[in-house]
């Protein structure tokens, strides 16, 4: 397999932003057909900003990557600019991901879509 | 950093001794060992020294029995599609098991293409093929079972005698892959009752791009490939003389070690599951509690995904391995795993640690150092652990 970039290694190695957050504004909860592998997103939002984001995954080195980094990206933007984060985005910003792990950064997408779908429920702004 | 490397059923290193046997056929010993000059002669002499030293070792006396290919994937598609091309007009059923490597696995598939029937066998929990299916499994069109020796994934080792004995009383070829197996339990040909063997090189501290196919005289063979009359014509091409000699040492060595040295691995192999088992809660051996390969530990770290163990056990410089080596690009689970009914998280969470000999003690109660920490730390990030927490 192509390797990793050092992006990548390094936010597997240091994961920023694991946890959960007890009082989350939304949770996203998502599996991964291909693999198996699970993430749960958990985001914080005032005033429409997202303030706090943490996340738990089951995955391969490059869906931890992804994790730390979508949460990273996240935080301190608004919402409608945060449903804008495709995996695409995220992947670039760890410097690309082999291309047999490109479908790893989907799990990030859709956990983050899913977390403020949540959010929007939750607060009534969508049923 | 210290480096250690625990995943010699993926390849091992070459031992100094078959390097040197090696290097005079690179250097003033270059001939082509089809000729009649003296350049010829002497890589003659090396060939058919390195094969003698292999029909001894597996306990045969007839030199026309070994055929030389470039490892142990092409002696399995020797062994299996051309018994197959030699006896298609006595019938078209192949049996071979769930738990093959590729290497046997896809042979069967592409003959499937071409009209075969093939009967994947059933294992058992522990990997251990099933012995009732086999029998029902037998038709009067059956030509040929392949039963691998030793699994490389969870080293379970099958019941090669007992399998020979309902496959001969039917009158089949029956072949083995004994990749894994030769260098760690003893392999004899008419002891285990098989027509074909293979073995490579690269497994046994030999060089890659070599191996061996036991052919039992008398056994029909269509070559794959068609060219001059090298290997009695079931292998044509100018041989790999340096690979040969250096294979020949290999089996030279590991022939002379088998007393000692899987028992040495296997007492550092339980001191590594020991030392996981005590200081890690949640953990599963994957394959048969004894009857398995004496150097190899798959173990299952639940609420974990393999590749992430790996990677962090590779920053504290521990080479080991998710599943095989050659399905590690991919994103399947080990069909290995599957066929033996591991839950699918579970075998997810799957490690390989293979040990060889030049291994020690202090290096595996490194590995028993670095791995809880990994773990623990890995186990905080997974949303399956959830409420687990405290207990480990
Ligand atoms: C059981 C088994 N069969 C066949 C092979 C293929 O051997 P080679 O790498 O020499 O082609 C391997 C190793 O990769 C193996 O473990
Ligand atoms: S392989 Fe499953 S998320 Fe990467």
């Amino acid at each position: 397999m192509e390797s990793y970039s050092d992006k990548v290694m390094e936010h597997f190695r240091d994961p920023h932003n694991v946890g959960e957050i007890p009082d989350a504004s939304g949770i996203g909860k998502v599996g991964n057909p291909v693999c198996g592998d699970i993430m749960n997103l958990y985001i914080k939002v005032e005033n429409e900003v997202i303030i706090d984001a943490k996340f738990k995954t089951f995955g391969c080195g490059a869906a931890i990557a992804t994790s730390s980094m979508v949460t990273d990206l996240v935080k301190g933007k608004s919402v409608a600019e945060a449903l804008k984060i495709s995996n695409r985005a995220v992947a670039e910003a760890l410097g690309g991901l082999p291309p047999i792990k490109m479908h790893c950064s989907m799990l990030a997408e859709e956990a983050l879509k899913s977390a403020i779908e949540d959010y929007l429920k939750k607060s009534g702004k969508k049923s | 950093m210290k480096r250690i490397y625990l995943d010699h059923n993926a390849t091992t290193p070459v031992d100094p001794e078959v390097l040197e046997a090696m290097l005079p056929f690179y250097k003033e010993s270059f001939g082509n060992a089809s000729s009649v000059h003296e350049f010829g002669r002497t890589a003659r002499m090396g060939v058919e020294d390195a094969r003698e030293i292999v029909y001894k070792f597996l306990g045969t006396h007839d030199s026309q029995e070994i055929v030389f290919t470039s490892g142990g994937t092409e002696s399995d598609n020797l062994a299996v599609k051309g018994v197959a091309h030699a006896l298609k007009s006595k019938g078209n059923h192949i049996i071979t098991s769930s738990i093959e490597h590729h290497a046997v696995f896809n042979p069967c598939k592409f003959l499937e293409g071409e009209g075969f029937k093939v009967t994947y066998l059933p294992v058992d929990e522990f990997g251990v093929v099933d012995l009732n299916a086999l029998k029902d499994a037998v038709t009067d069109k059956t030509i040929l079972v392949s039963i691998m020796m030793a699994n490389n994934e969870v080293g379970t080792i099958e019941p090669i005698e007992e399998i020979s004995k309902i496959v001969k009383s039917k009158g089949i070829v029956f072949h083995t892959d004994a990749v894994q197996g030769v260098g760690k339990i003893p392999v004899n040909v008419d002891k285990l009752g098989v027509d074909l063997l293979s073995l490579s090189g690269h497994k046994i501290y030999g060089p890659k791009g070599i191996g061996a196919l036991y052919i039992r005289r008398g056994v029909k063979l269509t070559p794959i490939l068609q060219g001059g009359h090298h290997e009695r014509k079931r292998r044509p091409g100018t041989e790999n003389v340096p690979g040969i000699v250096g294979l020949g040492k290999a089996v030279e060595l590991v022939g002379k070690n088998l007393k000692k040295e899987p028992e040495k691995l296997k007492r550092l192999r339980d001191r590594l599951h020991y030392g996981i088992e005590k200081t890690i809660k949640f953990t599963k051996l994957n394959g048969h509690p004894t009857k398995r390969l004496p150097n190899t530990l798959n173990i299952s770290f639940e609420y974990l995904e393999g590749e992430s163990i790996l990677l962090n056990l590779d920053m504290e410089g521990v080479a080991a391995s998710t599943g095989s080596a050659c399905t590690s690009g991919s994103l399947e689970t080990s069909h290995v795993l599957i066929s033996m009914h591991v839950d699918t998280a579970i075998a997810q969470g799957s490690i390989r640690f293979s040990l060889g000999k030049e291994n020690t003690e202090e290096e595996i109660d490194y590995v028993i150092k670095v791995l809880p920490p990994i773990i623990e730390r890995l186990r905080k990030m997974s949303p399956l652990y959830h409420g687990k927490q405290g207990v480990n």
